[in-house]
């Protein structure tokens, strides 16, 4: 057991010091960091720019006046009344005095158009708003027109009451399932990223102690199957290590956009208010998956003798994650389709689909036992056929890195007594 | 703690890479595999750590098999050299030794030691990749013996390696072997099997075809040769019974013949013709046994 921690230890130490390690999170904190704090990022590039004024040439002074109060509350757009001509105003674009000019007319109807002149007019940001206060000002001016009051015209904006209400007892509700719709993504992003990095991590670790060949060294004084677990263990504390950091980062991130009143991302992903039970379904997935995927890309990795054929022989591994991760965002939107019930019994694909169906359907926990159990048991036999495999496989070297070898491989470990 | 083979067999799929090998690897002694690339030598050592599983007999060290609970008792050098290349000297062999029971002071100890040793103690913060071929072999070696262990396989410890540090290689060798530990090395190179070993086994397509001590052998082999220096002409030599091989040279001959009897008959013969300046019986080198017994020369 001691050689365990030593050689887990090892791996841990190894691949937290290099250097990829580093730049990758460091990368990705950098990221999270932008993401939570978007809003103020944007806002503080954008605070920096001067008031945007457009020059506005109307008929009708009201126009201008009811468009004014419309924009009132807008700081980027201000509206002057201009008595010039269009050409002079144009000019004045081009030279910089005025960011647009709009030409507000009555059309035949008496209703207000606008011919709206810019430089550019690949940024909506100043047009947008001066059209959406047009827009208002049309509105005004038919209701005034048809008589109808203020009163009338709130109720006809007003969204329509629509509540969904499911029948079953325990059913989740609404609420509780846009919840867990946000977990669930969040999880399965995880997830999918976790395999995709660390079952990688894992299959070059294994690859590059064959290539320099300290492998032989190694099974002379750390049984196979302890090497395979030690660095399976190994890698997925440095996993943890990374997720923690950008979960820490993540965390202060949402804390300070919060404390600025920009709201937060995990009430977007409507993560406030989970029921445990999910969370804890979540986790036992998330283990059980790593582990399934870790085992799977030791045992891959044993095969081939050199690095660049790792890459190519964990690919159809990466298939395999990717289909589990398509099927379960097709999923989200219809967790109770026929096909997700069937592969969350398919153990590479289960760790996804079948927490996927535990935490937005009802159902019995037979089904979820039996889900858990199915994936023990392959995670135990694929550990098993791994061993076997690995043992053979690092005393093996050749050029090709076929799942032929998984044969051979498995041939020279053979117990022939 | 004898090391003890007995009918050792192994195949691969139809393959026969070790083929009925009885042995016993005396304790506290050299014990030399020779034989050609293919030969089975790796695959012996393999089966003897226990890496691989023999399709036939049974191999026992210490009354028991070798098994990881006892990996700190033992040393093994890899014909294909292995060490992490992005790991500086002393952190891998600290890591190394970790896993064969040692703790970190006694390593970096030992480490010294040994380095001091090869003369190379500069490079113990150097990355292995950076070291020259001869060099990453010293330190594989020193990986190998640091824990000191009571059992040392080495496979071709002495391959690719210039002659100074060979013959320090030798040196540390022997000073083990005066130490206690039992060693079974591998080697095509003849010179060093014969200088090194009391024991050996000279291993042809999986087969032994010569085992044992090596004076034993040598005497058992029976042929020898001989060079006489005369002033007369000793060609009525070749006609004795029991001289198999006759090569005239400037004043004198080379014979080789069957046993130390007829040698002797030989000198006999010699008596009362003249003046005899050199009569040299040599013993035959581990070469010629073995290009004798195996049909071919290996360089």
């Amino acid at each position: 057991m001691n050689k365990f921690f030593i050689m887990m230890g090892h791996t841990y130490r190894n691949r937290v010091k290099s250097k990829s390690f580093l730049i990758t999170t460091i990368i990705t904190v950098l990221i999270i960091f932008g993401l939570t704090n978007l809003q103020q990022i944007i806002n503080s590039f954008s605070s920096d720019e001067e008031e945007k004024t457009v020059a506005m040439i109307a008929e009708n002074e009201d126009w201008i006046e009811s468009i004014k109060q419309q924009l009132g509350t807008n700081q980027e757009v201000a509206v002057e009344a201009y008595s010039g001509s269009l050409e002079e105003a144009q000019e004045k674009v081009e030279a910089g005095d005025f960011q647009s000019v709009t030409v507000l007319e009555e059309a035949e109807n008496g209703l207000p158009q606008a011919d709206y002149y810019a430089n550019q007019v690949a940024n909506t940001g100043t047009s947008e708003p001066i059209r959406q206060a047009l827009q208002q000002l049309k509105v005004q001016i038919i209701t005034e027109r048809a008589n109808v009051n203020d009163e009338v015209l709130q109720q006809i904006s007003a969204p329509v009451a629509f509540e969904l209400n499911a029948l079953e007892e325990s059913a989740k509700t609404a609420e509780e399932l846009n919840q867990t719709r946000g977990l669930v993504y969040v999880m399965l992003f995880f997830m999918y990223f976790a395999v995709m990095m660390y079952g990688n991590m894992i299959s070059t670790e294994v690859a590059t102690e064959k290539s320099s060949r300290v492998m032989e060294i190694l099974i002379s004084s750390v049984s196979p199957v302890k090497q395979m677990f030690a660095k399976i263990i190994g890698i997925a504390l440095v996993g943890l290590t990374q997720y923690g950091i950008f979960i820490l980062v993540g965390y202060l991130g949402i804390q300070q956009s919060k404390n600025s009143g920009t709201g937060s991302l995990l009430e977007s992903f409507g993560l406030t208010n989970v029921d445990p039970l999910t969370v804890v379904y979540a986790l036992v997935f998330f283990v059980l998956g790593y582990l399934l995927y870790a085992t799977l890309a030791a045992t891959l990795g044993s095969l081939v003798s050199r690095l660049e054929d790792a890459q190519q022989i964990v690919a159809p591994m990466m298939m395999l994650v990717i289909a589990a991760f398509l099927i379960s965002m097709f999923g989200l939107a219809q967790p109770d389709a026929a096909f997700i019930t069937i592969s969350s019994y398919f153990p590479f694909f289960a760790p996804l689909t079948m927490f996927l169906r535990v935490g937005m359907l009802d159902i019995p926990i037979w089904e979820v036992l039996l889900s858990i159990g199915i994936l023990i048991g392959s995670i135990a036999l694929l550990a098993f056929l791994g061993a076997r495999i690995y043992r053979g496989g690092v005393l093996m070297y050749g050029k090709s890195s076929s799942l032929k070898d998984l044969k051979t491989a498995l041939q020279l470990s053979k117990k022939e007594k | 703690m004898t090391l003890r083979l007995e009918n050792v067999t192994k195949k691969f799929g139809s393959f026969t890479a070790v083929d009925d090998l009885s042995l016993e690897i005396p304790e506290k002694q050299i014990f030399g595999f020779l034989g050609a690339n293919g030969a089975g030598k790796t695959t012996t050592f393999r089966m003897i750590l226990g890496l691989l599983d023999q399709t036939k007999g049974s191999i026992s060290w210490n009354e028991g098999s070798i098994g990881y609970d006892q990996s700190h008792l033992i040393g093994y050098l890899p014909e294909e050299r292995g060490l992490y290349p992005k790991l500086k000297v002393q952190e891998q062999l600290i890591y190394l030794a970790k896993l064969r029971g040692m703790n970190k002071t006694e390593t970096i100890k030992e480490l010294d030691y040994w380095l001091e040793r090869f003369k190379v103690p500069e490079y113990k913060n150097k990355k292995v990749e950076e070291l020259s071929k001869g060099n990453q072999q010293k330190i594989q070696f020193i990986s190998a013996v640091l824990h000191k262990p009571k059992l040392l396989i080495l496979d071709e410890p002495f391959s690719g390696l210039d002659p100074v540090n060979v013959e320090m290689l030798k040196k540390a060798v022997v000073d083990l072997k005066e130490s206690g530990t039992s060693i079974v090395f591998s080697s095509h190179r003849m010179e060093h099997v014969e200088e090194l070993c009391e024991y050996l086994c000279i291993l042809h397509h999986g087969t032994p075809v010569v085992r044992g001590r090596l004076k034993d052998i040598k005497r058992s082999f029976g042929k020898k040769n001989i060079r006489v220096h005369a002033d007369f002409d000793t060609t009525y030599l070749e006609q004795i019974p029991g001289v198999t091989k006759y090569k005239p040279v400037q004043d004198g001959c080379e014979l080789e013949v069957e046993s130390e009897s007829i040698s002797q008959e030989v000198f006999r013969e010699l008596q009362g013709k003249g003046f005899v300046r050199t009569f040299d019986l040599e013993e035959p080198t581990l070469n010629d046994i073995f290009i004798e017994k195996v049909g071919a020369s290996y360089e």
